[in-house]
């Protein structure tokens, strides 16, 4: 057999909890070749990130526990490897970046130091670890590099962190780079500029990369070979370009029929009257406008779809119509009545027919309430909606409505899954039957097969219940087949509004443009025409800006 | 839904036995605070009942068994823990002076805990107006020596166990004040209460459904804590004089009377410490009993029952 950089051979991890043992991984094995880019594919609780761990000795013993398996590296089993000699390897020849930047970075010190400690810990001279962190930042891309040594991580965006740990992780050149989930918290602008700054980078060190991921995006825009995980064992395994043609299993043919953006575009019908009508819509907090005098409509049973990076303004959108926040000029009209000069008491009667959905089911639920709970406090807050002898039987529809058992009553949230939680969500907003449904990246949260049943579930009850639905989302394949309408939002404006076809098949805002070519798709085909046409977008706005000079 | 076909007056009643076997069985899951409950029980009881069999026995004086050494029997069981420099029974004269204890202790935390929190709430969840007024009274209090105002108030105003009462709470409630305030202040902005106003709750419906049930515990465990503290404040009081007035007895009246034979009979000192000590910690334990049974995402620790559980 050949010698790889890296071997997992049949590695079984156990964890020891008090619901009783999990198996989080079932004797996988995969391996890893120096140059070469391995992702991982799996939904969350699939196992996925274990066998890093495993690598990096993160895995906390106990609970955890190592049943069996070998990790060969450079021939030599890292798991028979005593703790000094891993913490040796750890960081100077095996590195690891992870989804959330800001909470891996210390905040206390400035990002140069942090870069150097890595270096220095490894025993570099101190100039010679400061003359590396400053020429990586450079590497990276962050502009004026000999500023940002001195800034502190609160100092920069969520992508350039995203950047300084990548750096971070190569200040010691290792021959291995592991990236859990590297982009997820990031704008799908800035997830391309990351991935493609990751390949620029392994093409000049060689280094073997393992991303890590849920989504099939990134496996067909970054990856040579990628393995599929269910339950903690390995489904599938090939060439994204393999996996996606002739997928075998059946776990990872659903996974591929979820991904969105394949379905038929809606068109919105016309000569329907528009039941919310924005304009002039505006909010700053302190010096920072975050909307600048925005105006639409949308119309009786409408989906409309506002995306834009974050920062862009859209959920500032979604708190102004339904007063969590007050807006600073504009009007927003809720069939005829202007909704922003209501006082509160109006306002009560109001809410019944504008609901919200948020981004995170976790946190938007109660903990301390049960499902019948839940949802029945809305007849509580508006008793003419429903006599209480019917709480029961409406609790158990609606349930059964968003595909959850009427058994469910008495459980608590923490006893549901992510989509489950989200479902509880919807039910209780269509407790109040209303006409207009806000949903604030309401699926962003969730895996691609959950994400995918949300969505079919939402556009069932608006063709059912006629509802009216403003999505809020940074992902466009999700807009592609849901809404009617596409609002696009950058820095507080509407740069461009259109029906679903216009925006993606014929777009006229470069920054439109920009977005739809970010976007990752899972056909490894139509990603590498994107990329194309990405790097031709990217030198057209270079010359551009050569021009303005 | 099953429960649906029963005659409707039974249910609450069957739902509410039910609840209390629930209860039962989560507190017997956890053998500690099970022990906590029995000895706050035993510490009610003697509350209750003490002052009303033992007072002749407390108060009756028999020179001749002055600082009688505890664990003999030869002058009757209530001389177990011994004599005191009078010649009364130690464990009658802790039995009778429960009721003072418990009595000025839980009103001046109830009380302070009630007022701490109300305002806390409205400091949290009003305006930013009043919160800063309500705020800058809660520093007055603080800044001012809790001790040097007790003495003054009760200097002023007779003492009294009302008087004492009004003393102990007032300055206890800014701790209640600004915890509660402080956790208002964030769970305020968590995503459930926002949901809550989308559907158009009213504001008495956000705070006490969905803000205090979250504060509560941490809530519970300050005034338990409270509890060793109040009692000693107001033994501090009652040494200079200015707080209970002999022949009325508490605990922390005992502990400082004990003080001056700390040398020749620790037993005066000791024992009605042992009983504060023993207290509190029991009202400690069936706190962190109770964080844990009312939240429902802990809660199945004590269901499951019978294993330890970190």
């Amino acid at each position: 057999m050949a010698d790889h950089l890296l071997e997992v051979r049949n590695l079984s991890v156990r964890f020891h909890t008090t619901g009783g043992v999990v198996n989080a991984v079932n004797g996988i094995s995969w391996h890893l070749d120096r140059g070469e880019t391995l992702g991982i594919l799996g939904e969350s609780g699939s196992g996925k990130s274990v066998s890093a761990a495993a690598i990096m000795n993160l895995i906390d013993r106990p609970p955890g526990e190592i049943t069996s398996g070998q990790i060969l590296f450079d021939g030599q089993d890292l798991l028979q490897a005593s703790e000094e000699e891993r913490r040796r390897l750890n960081g100077k020849r095996i590195s690891m970046i992870f989804q959330d930047p800001l909470s891996h970075l210390n905040p206390v010190y400035p990002v140069g130091w942090q870069i150097a400690e890595t270096a220095l810990a490894h025993g570099v001279a101190k100039a010679e670890a400061y003359a590396r962190a400053l020429d990586l930042i450079e590497r990276v891309g962050i502009p004026d590099p000999k500023g940002a040594m001195r800034k502190y991580p609160h100092q920069f965006s969520g992508g350039q962190r995203q950047r300084l740990m990548i750096a971070m992780a190569l200040v010691q050149k290792p021959d291995i780079l592991i990236a859990d989930e590297p982009t997820t918290a990031l704008d799908v602008t800035v997830q391309a500029d990351v991935l493609s700054l990751l390949e620029e980078l392994q093409e000049e060190t060689g280094m073997g990369l393992l991303l890590i991921t849920h989504d099939l995006g990134v496996v067909a825009e970054a990856c040579d070979r990628a393995v599929v995980m269910e339950g903690g064992r390995i489904v599938e395994s090939g060439t994204p370009r393999g996996l996606y043609h002739n997928a075998q299993h059946p776990y990872t043919r659903k996974l591929l029929a979820a991904a969105p953006g394949r379905g038929e575009m809606r068109e919105p019908e016309s000569g329907r009257t528009p039941i919310l009508q924005v304009r002039g819509l505006r909010k700053s907090y302190g010096g920072f406008e975050a909307l600048k005098a925005v105006d639409f409509d949308l119309h009786a049973g409408e989906t409309l779809a506002i995306v834009g990076e974050s920062g862009s303004g859209k959920s500032t959108i979604a708190r102004l119509i339904l007063r969590l926040e007050e807006a600073d000029a504009g009007s927003v009209k809720w069939k005829g009545e202007d909704v922003l000069t209501k006082s509160r008491r109006q306002m009560g009667g109001l809410r019944r027919q504008l609901q919200m959905v948020f981004q995170d089911p976790t946190q938007s639920l109660n903990p301390h309430m049960s499902v019948y709970d839940i949802i029945s406090e809305a007849w509580v807050i508006h008793p003419d909606i429903l006599p209480k002898a019917q709480w029961p039987t409406r609790v158990a529809e609606l349930l059964e409505q968003v595909g959850l058992k009427p058994e469910h009553t008495q459980r608590y949230p923490h006893q549901f899954s992510g989509g489950q939680r989200q479902r509880i969500a919807i039910a209780r907003a269509l407790a109040l039957e209303p006409d207009l449904i806000i949903c604030d990246e309401a699926v962003s949260a969730l895996d691609v097969s959950i994400q995918a049943q949300v969505i079919a579930l939402l556009g069932e009850l608006r063709d059912r219940l006629g509802i009216a639905f403003i999505f809020i989302a940074h992902d466009l394949p999700v807009v592609r087949d849901f809404a009617d309408r596409v609002l696009v939002m950058q820095r507080g404006r509407v740069v461009e509004q259109g029906s679903v076809r216009q925006i993606f098949e014929s777009p006229h805002e470069p920054y439109t443009q920009r977005l739809l070519a970010a976007g990752l798709d899972a056909d490894p085909d139509v990603q590498a025409e994107r990329r194309a046409a990405r790097r031709q977008l990217a030198r057209a706005i270079g010359q551009m800006a050569d021009i303005v000079q | 839904m099953g429960s649906s076909v029963l005659p409707t007056n039974t249910r609450p009643a069957m739902q509410a036995r039910a609840g209390l076997r629930t209860v039962l069985r989560m507190l017997w899951a956890d053998k500690l605070a099970c022990a906590a409950a029995v000895f706050l029980l035993i510490v009610l009881l003697c509350a209750i009942l003490g002052p009303l069999t033992l007072n002749e026995l407390a108060s009756g004086t028999n020179l001749r068994a002055r600082n009688a050494p505890p664990f003999s029997l030869e002058r009757g069981v209530f001389f177990i823990l011994g004599g005191d420099a009078l010649g009364r029974p130690l464990l009658a004269r802790i039995i009778v002076a429960a009721q003072n204890t418990m009595a000025i202790a839980a009103s001046a935390v109830i009380a302070s805990l009630l007022v701490g929190a109300t305002l806390g709430l409205i400091a949290g969840y009003a305006g930013r107006w009043l919160g800063e007024v309500i705020m800058r009274l809660a520093d007055v209090i603080m800044s001012f020596p809790s001790l040097l105002l007790a003495v003054i108030v009760l200097y002023v105003l007779a003492p009294s166990i009302a008087n004492l009462v009004l003393v102990l709470a007032i300055t206890r409630v800014p701790i209640y004040l600004r915890t509660t305030r402080a956790e208002v202040l964030e769970v305020r902005e968590r995503m459930f209460v926002q949901a809550a106003t989308v559907m158009g709750a009213s504001n008495r419906r956000i705070i006490f459904r969905h803000i205090l049930p979250v504060i509560l515990p941490t809530l519970l465990t300050i005034a338990t804590l409270d509890f060793a503290f109040v009692m000693l404040a107001e033994s501090a009081l009652s040494f200079l004089g200015i707080g209970i007035q002999p022949p009325e007895i508490t605990w922390g009246l005992m502990v400082s009377q004990g003080r001056q034979y700390l040398t020749n009979a620790w037993w005066l000192a000791f024992w009605p410490g042992l009983a504060i000590i023993l207290t509190t910690m029991s009202l400690n334990l069936l706190s962190s009993w109770m964080r844990v049974a009312l939240n429902p995402t802990q809660r199945w620790r004590l269901e499951v029952g019978g294993r330890k559980h970190g």
